[in-house]
């Protein structure tokens, strides 16, 4: 029983964490995010490491390395908060490996893994995938409606970009009225694409929480650094039990996914409802301890309290998962109205 | 990362289960006699095949345990509802206390009966004026001939009316600065000088107990870690209590979460989609806290010692405590304030569970400070 990093595991975060502090300077992400912009060389920086192929089969161009290190990645994307279409094209490739035919992987996953095609995955409700991560750049878009789905090509589907507050990831609204039928069950990439969204959900409060900390020492009010104020040193403490706990249930669905399938449903809605609570309630509570410097535009910490509330809504929203994991828990099935 | 158990730690497990699937004692008795003496049988039958003292060394009876088996131990006793043991603070606090810091004369002296459970032992740490700021306590101990003589008052003493041996912090400088001048003491129960008073809760039981000292005598032998010590042999002891009782508080609440879903069930309450939601996020809450546990055991094992993260899981544990015992009183409507319901005793017992073994904001005050690196409040 060990959940210490391997070494490799270790060689993974570092080299993350060096390399989009050296790549993605504040003022850089700021220009994106302001712009709706990516950065074209970063993205083919980051696929030239093998980031986009990380958890793809070396047949397919791959790493083919597992969930944990996927998450391990993906939290550093979120604690740098990178504008890109990682997670969505990372969905795709996690889609058409896991349910995809013999056709559909061999036509996607090493463009998928080599970065040079696009891909993201929308949620089907009423006939149309309202908000679906990257759709307009993406070359291949699949469909999720409950148990089935099909793969679209972009020029075959309907894309009407849709504004929201994160403006670090662009958004848009899909319909498509034909594509080709997956040949597999979605729902176990489904809920890996959950543990994904849940990682970059820690790294965000991870980076809100360090953020709040270092304010807190340095910012001096009545004498003294706020931090000694015990209605501020408890907020960063709280954040930390949560930022912490959302990484152990986190760790442990990516895990769940590598080696004990059987328990992945369960454990990728607890990570994804704990995450996306604790992405918010860290970000917002930051902002708070940041008083009125944090509600400034020019501050960049919106960027991250925003981007933690558009990704608790993604992919299943924190009240969904917790009625499945009542569900799964003992409480049985709460019939056709759950949702 | 590794999340399975060594093929050693499985055959661990398999060891106790199949042991415990003969020696289970089942349900414990009403009434406070006979449930703590069958609570002593139950101890002496673990300790008899070695048990009772997993983490000591097995020269004083134990077996050496590693962490990942004491953390095991602690989940396959709570999972099969096994009653806790008679003699819980001898053996999670004074004898690791006694191995760690005592000589070797208390070794042979104290280990034996703590493991047997002929002499219980509890503990005199808070007083009424030193709660959280335990370093201020002012229970006075005076040189005398052959040893010290102790004057003051002792509260939230459990087990104090059954109790061979006190762990006593007493303060023996009054002019050292206020963490230096106190000593760890055995004290014995045994004498005149030393009063019990049962202390009733909110809950009408008297769980806990005032300690009166006038002029009690402890002998020069009965100390431990040297005079003046004390506060560093408390505070390595409430550490390791601390990291040790997080894998059978994690599991005690999986087996209420199991009772919870049981009684919702029985109020017809399974389709409410609020209880859902409150039950739905206690079990994930529940099992962070055992991810913690976990996690924090890597931790230790890296780095020897129990570090300030060890605060998280006990804060943690009220918390979900708390909101799991006020769930179940919503689910039971009109039932739910009826006194002799054993959900409604959990409920108010609850309440302590903040405070009790370190207040919810020390251990905030020392994640800020400790781990955050937050300036000091003081």
């Amino acid at each position: 029983m060990n959940f210490d990093f391997t070494d490799d595991q270790q060689a993974i975060k570092r080299t993350a964490r060096d390399f989009l502090a050296d790549r993605l300077k504040p003022e850089r992400r700021r220009e994106l995010a302001e712009g709706g912009e990516y950065d074209q060389g970063l993205w083919r920086e980051m696929a030239g490491l093998g980031w986009t192929g990380i958890h793809l089969s070396e047949d397919h161009g791959g790493l083919g390395l597992g969930a944990v290190e996927l998450a391990i990645l993906t939290e550093e994307l979120g604690y740098a908060l990178v504008p890109s279409p990682f997670l969505a094209s990372v969905a795709a490739s996690l889609v058409v490996a896991h349910a995809g035919s013999g056709e559909q992987r061999s036509r996607w996953l090493s463009r998928l893994a080599s970065g040079e095609a696009i891909g993201t995955v929308g949620l089907v409700t009423d006939g149309a995938a309202p908000l679906v991560p990257d759709a307009d750049r993406a070359d291949v878009i699949v469909l999720l409606d409950g148990l089935s789905g099909m793969v679209v090509e972009a020029g075959a589907a309907e894309i009407e970009p849709q504004p929201t507050i994160d403006s670090t990831r662009r958004f848009a609204r899909v319909r498509a009225a034909e594509g080709e039928p997956l040949a597999g069950d979605p729902l176990p990439a489904l809920d890996r694409i959950e543990v994904a969204l849940a990682a970059e959900l820690v790294g965000i409060a991870q980076r809100a929480m360090e953020m709040a900390v270092a304010y807190a020492k340095e910012r001096e009010q009545f004498g003294r650094p706020i931090g000694a104020y015990q209605a501020v040193s408890h907020r960063c403490a709280q954040m930390l039990l949560e930022t912490e706990s959302a990484r152990s249930a986190t760790l442990y669905a990516a895990w769940t996914a590598d080696h004990e399938p059987e328990s992945l449903s369960l454990a990728a809605s607890m990570a994804k409802a704990y995450a996306a609570d604790a992405g918010w309630r860290v970000t917002s509570s930051s902002l708070q301890v940041h008083g009125g410097i944090g509600f400034t535009w020019e501050h960049d910490l919106h960027f991250f309290l925003k981007r933690a509330r558009t990704d608790g809504h993604l992919f299943g929203s924190p009240r969904s998962h917790r009625e499945r994991v009542a569900e799964l828990a003992g409480l049985g099935p709460l019939g056709l109205a759950a949702s | 990362m590794d999340l399975t158990l060594s093929p050693q730690e499985e055959s661990f497990r398999e060891e106790l289960r199949a042991w415990l699937a003969i020696n289970h004692p089942g349900k414990e008795p009403e009434g406070d006699e006979a449930s703590f003496e069958f609570r002593r049988d139950w101890q002496r039958r673990l300790a008899a095949d070695r048990w009772a003292g997993l983490s000591w060394p097995e020269q004083y009876g134990g077996r050496g345990a590693t962490l990942v088996e004491q953390a095991i131990f602690n989940e396959e006793l709570a999972a099969a509802r096994a009653p806790s043991m008679a003699n819980v603070l001898g053996l999670l606090m004074g004898g690791p206390v006694v191995i760690a810091h005592g000589t070797e004369e208390q070794k042979e002296r104290y280990l034996g009966p703590i493991l047997n459970a002929d002499e219980i032992w509890c503990q005199g740490f808070s007083e009424p004026e030193s709660g959280s700021d335990l370093a201020s306590l002012k229970t006075r101990a005076v040189r005398s001939d052959g040893g010290w003589v102790v004057t003051g008052q002792k509260v939230w003493t459990t087990l104090a009316e059954r109790a061979k041996w006190c762990m006593l912090v007493a303060r023996t400088d009054p002019d050292a600065p206020k963490h230096q001048g106190i000593t760890y003491f055995v004290m014995d129960m045994d004498q005149e000088a030393v009063q019990v008073r049962p202390l009733v809760q909110i809950t009408g039981e008297p769980e806990f107990n005032e300690l009166f000292l006038e002029e009690a005598f402890v002998p020069d032998e009965n100390v431990v870690g040297g005079t003046g010590n004390g506060w560093g042999v408390a505070i390595t002891t409430l550490m390791h209590e601390r990291s040790g009782i997080a894998f059978a508080l994690q599991v005690q609440l999986k087996v209420a979460l199991g009772e919870l879903i049981d009684l919702i069930r029985e109020q017809g309450l399974e389709g409410d989609p609020i209880v859902r939601q409150r039950l739905g996020q206690l079990y994930i809450e529940a099992e962070t806290l055992r991810l913690n546990a976990w996690r924090g055991l890597t931790q230790i094992m890296k780095t020897g010692m129990p570090g300030p993260e060890g605060s998280l899981p006990k804060w943690q544990w009220s918390d979900i405590n708390q909101a799991l015992t006020e769930l179940s009183m919503d689910v039971r409507g009109l039932e739910a304030p009826r006194a002799d319901s054993d959900w409604t005793y959990r409920f108010l017992r609850a309440r302590a569970n903040s405070i009790e073994g370190g207040t919810t904001e020390i251990l905030k005050n020392i994640i800020a400070e400790r781990v955050l690196g937050l300036p000091r409040m003081r």
